[in-house]
């Protein structure tokens, strides 16, 4: 096994499913011979042409559009949209369309289609290019939302997500694409869309996290390890559809929570959580759900983000709010 | 030298076969036999009547909201008919008469204005898109249609429709500015019917046509006279062999009118006079078509009442059928189906949550 960094496990989970199938087809802005600002597609121009690998006109709207005709008639297309804080561009396509399709006309036609893009904050970016928007496409019907938390997990996710009959929403953490290597295997690994993961077992408190906060989740829960805390710690993965049933069955052992995204907190996939765990195992909550999040505020520029970004001390000062410690 | 000339190469053609009077320029007609002719007329009565139906039935609350087309008949059979059935249709939502000749049951047209999902059943051999309400989004799909067809390296090509007000929409530049880009063989049919719900034609664009539009995206672009079904046949069937020849997209600009309301919830006479509906009235497409085919001797009295009650014996039969199948219709439940391919376990909870709270509110108004 390859040791590899986010962006090359996701040229990898790419080349592999374009070298069986060639109806998958890239498209986006810069994706051919600088292969992505990312470097995501990169030569992949050189394998598979450009036929396949489609440098777009700077249109975000048209690189998803011409995706759903390109699906519609059989391909499967990979659009990329540069950054995340563009694609209200394309927004309508998404919502009116792709989720719809297949709803509209009862299984006729279908977008099996996968919208990747770089979201999240901590790279000192640019204003417009640090979002974390999962929410809005969580929170329409008929898409399926997912964000991978390393490597590993990303090759195998879009591989899962390029085979998906249904429209994909993939957002990848920025601070993620080269801020580890993991052991990424060369033959094929797929894993279910729709299924959260235990990444490490414990009784005293549940932790939920997804993308790039998995890691101080994970960071926090070491230290909280130290003082005789057991932290249970769950990657979502897919945001939506959400699959509650091991957070709920986590919660009624540990009975307590902590939720941790990057996204504003109010009305992101943490309140969806909460509602679930009230829900669900309400009468085994021994402290109020925390969430520790990004604030109702625009992301600020780079000097002030680290203030605005969860780390592992919110964390862990949220984790001691539930314990009572 | 600092400032010079472009010349830019192509100029816009408008073409007009047969005029309002019912007048031919027999040097541009285009050679159709006659069995074609008398289904283009069927097909644009059958368009014509239906939608004069559809508003009786609407007025008499037996069908919701729907968008007339009475006027347009021209413009989309004359275009639609250059379609294979490997072709690939992409509508907006004024394109009744070329759905039905695409092959879409009146019956569905009729169960999707009464609210049922059912309406809006593509049938398998039909390479048909549903009709697109948000205005100008379709056009992008027909593009990645199109470009699909040709990387598949089939002679498919794409035909999709939209209005005036679309060509002020984002999704109209970014279709047409791509299909250009990659030559895709996609035929963009806007048919100008002077109104996008209140607004004219000169507070949407301040272009003298739209059809020279095209050339910034470096297509051809034509005006033709959208009421007239043989202007619009010809520069459709030129797109068309442009298209599958490989040598790219068309732009058309029917020139045509709304002479109805935008949809039957709108009151045109809050924005437009009655004296310029009777104008483009006095232009209407079947009217000339008719005495375009009894001076070539193939309508008269008999034949056209024939037809006319072929029509209206088609629309009554559609219309009991509907009416019956919408009474074993409307299963609540079916609304969670086909969302996604397999049902994730947070919807199949919902709609469990439906089908017991259903059972349990039926029983209730049984036993009340």
């Amino acid at each position: 096994m390859a040791k590899m960094t986010m962006v090359q496990a996701l040229n990898l989970a790419l080349k592999q499913e374009m070298a069986q199938d060639d109806s998958v087809v890239l498209l986006g802005e810069d994706v051919g011979p600088d292969g992505g600002v990312f470097r995501v597609t990169d030569q992949l121009i050189d394998i598979y042409g450009k036929e396949r690998v489609i440098d777009t006109p700077l249109a975000e709207s048209a690189i998803v559009g011409m995706g759903i005709g390109m699906a519609i008639h059989g391909l499967k297309p990979v659009c990329e949209i540069q950054f995340s804080g563009f694609a209200y561009q394309n927004f309508h396509q998404l919502e009116n369309h792709a989720a719809r399709m297949r709803w509209r006309t009862q299984g006729r036609l279908t977008v099996p289609m996968v919208m990747r893009a770089p979201y999240g904050g901590g790279v000192r970016a640019l204003e417009h290019h640090s979002e974390s928007r999962e929410a809005y496409w969580a929170h329409t019907p008929g898409l399926k939302m997912v964000i991978p938390s390393g490597p590993r997990n990303a090759r195998a996710l879009l591989v899962a997500a390029i085979r998906d009959p249904d429209p994909v929403i993939f957002y990848e953490a920025k601070g993620l694409y080269r801020a580890f290597r993991e052991e990424v295997p060369e033959e094929e690994e797929v894993m279910e869309i729709g299924v959260p993961q235990l990444v490490q077992e414990g009784d005293d408190v549940t932790f939920i996290s997804y993308g790039a906060m998995l890691r101080p989740a994970l960071e926090a829960a070491e230290q909280l390890a130290a003082e005789g805390i057991n932290v249970e710690v769950i990657d979502l993965l897919t945001i939506s559809p959400l699959d509650d049933r091991l957070l709920i069955e986590s919660v009624k052992k540990t009975g307590r929570a902590v939720i941790v995204h990057e996204a504003p907190r109010s009305f992101g996939a943490g309140a969806e959580i909460v509602s679930r765990l009230l829900e669900g195992a309400f009468y085994y909550l021994e402290a109020p759900v925390q969430r520790v999040t990004g604030y109702d505020i625009v992301i600020p520029y780079f000097s002030r983000e680290k203030a605005y970004m969860p780390d592992t001390a919110r964390i862990i000062k949220a984790a001691r709010a539930t314990l009572n410690t | 030298m600092p400032r010079s000339r472009i010349d830019i190469p192509e100029t816009i053609h408008y073409l007009s076969i047969l005029d309002e009077h019912g007048v031919l320029d027999t040097e541009l007609e285009p050679q159709i036999d006659d069995k074609t002719l008398i289904a283009l007329y069927s097909a644009m009565l059958l368009g014509r009547r239906f939608d004069e139906r559809m508003l009786d039935l609407q007025r008499q609350g037996r069908i919701g909201t729907f968008p007339p087309i009475k006027g347009q008949e021209a413009a989309q059979i004359g275009s639609i008919f250059q379609l294979k059935s490997t072709d690939w249709f992409v509508p907006a939502f004024r394109e009744t008469a070329a759905e039905i000749w695409r092959g879409r049951s009146l019956e569905s047209i009729l169960l999707y204005y009464n609210g049922f999902n059912e309406g809006t059943i593509i049938p398998a051999d039909q390479r048909d898109l549903p009709m697109a309400v948000p205005v100008g989004s379709q056009i992008l799909h027909a593009t990645g249609l199109g470009y699909a067809a040709r990387y598949r390296g089939t002679d498919e090509i794409v035909m999709t429709y939209f209005g005036d007000g679309a060509t002020s929409e984002g999704d109209f530049h970014e279709g047409l500015n791509c299909a250009a880009v990659y030559q895709a063989p996609v035929i963009f049919i806007c048919q100008n019917n002077q109104w996008a719900i209140s607004i004219p034609l000169k507070q949407q664009t301040h272009s003298a046509t739209i059809a020279q539009k095209a050339l910034a995206y470096g297509m051809p672009g034509i005006q033709v006279d959208g009421n007239d079904v043989l202007a619009v046949y010809t520069a459709a069937q030129e797109a068309a062999e442009r298209a599958r020849n490989g040598d790219g997209p068309t732009l058309i600009e029917c020139v045509t009118y709304r002479v109805m309301m935008h949809t039957t919830a709108d009151d045109p006479s809050r924005y437009r006079d009655d004296e310029e509906v009777e104008r483009w009235r006095q232009k209407d497409p079947l009217t000339r078509f008719a005495v375009y085919l009894q001076n070539k001797g193939l309508l008269d009295q008999s034949r056209e009442q024939e037809i006319e009650t072929e029509v209206l014996a088609k629309i009554q039969t559609a219309v009991d059928s509907a009416e019956k199948q919408m009474k074993t219709l409307g299963e609540p439940l079916d609304m969670f189906n086909h969302l996604y391919a397999k049902m994730p376990p947070s919807l199949q909870c919902q709609k469990e949550e439906v089908r017991q709270y259903l059972a349990n509110n039926t029983g209730e108004v049984h036993h009340g």
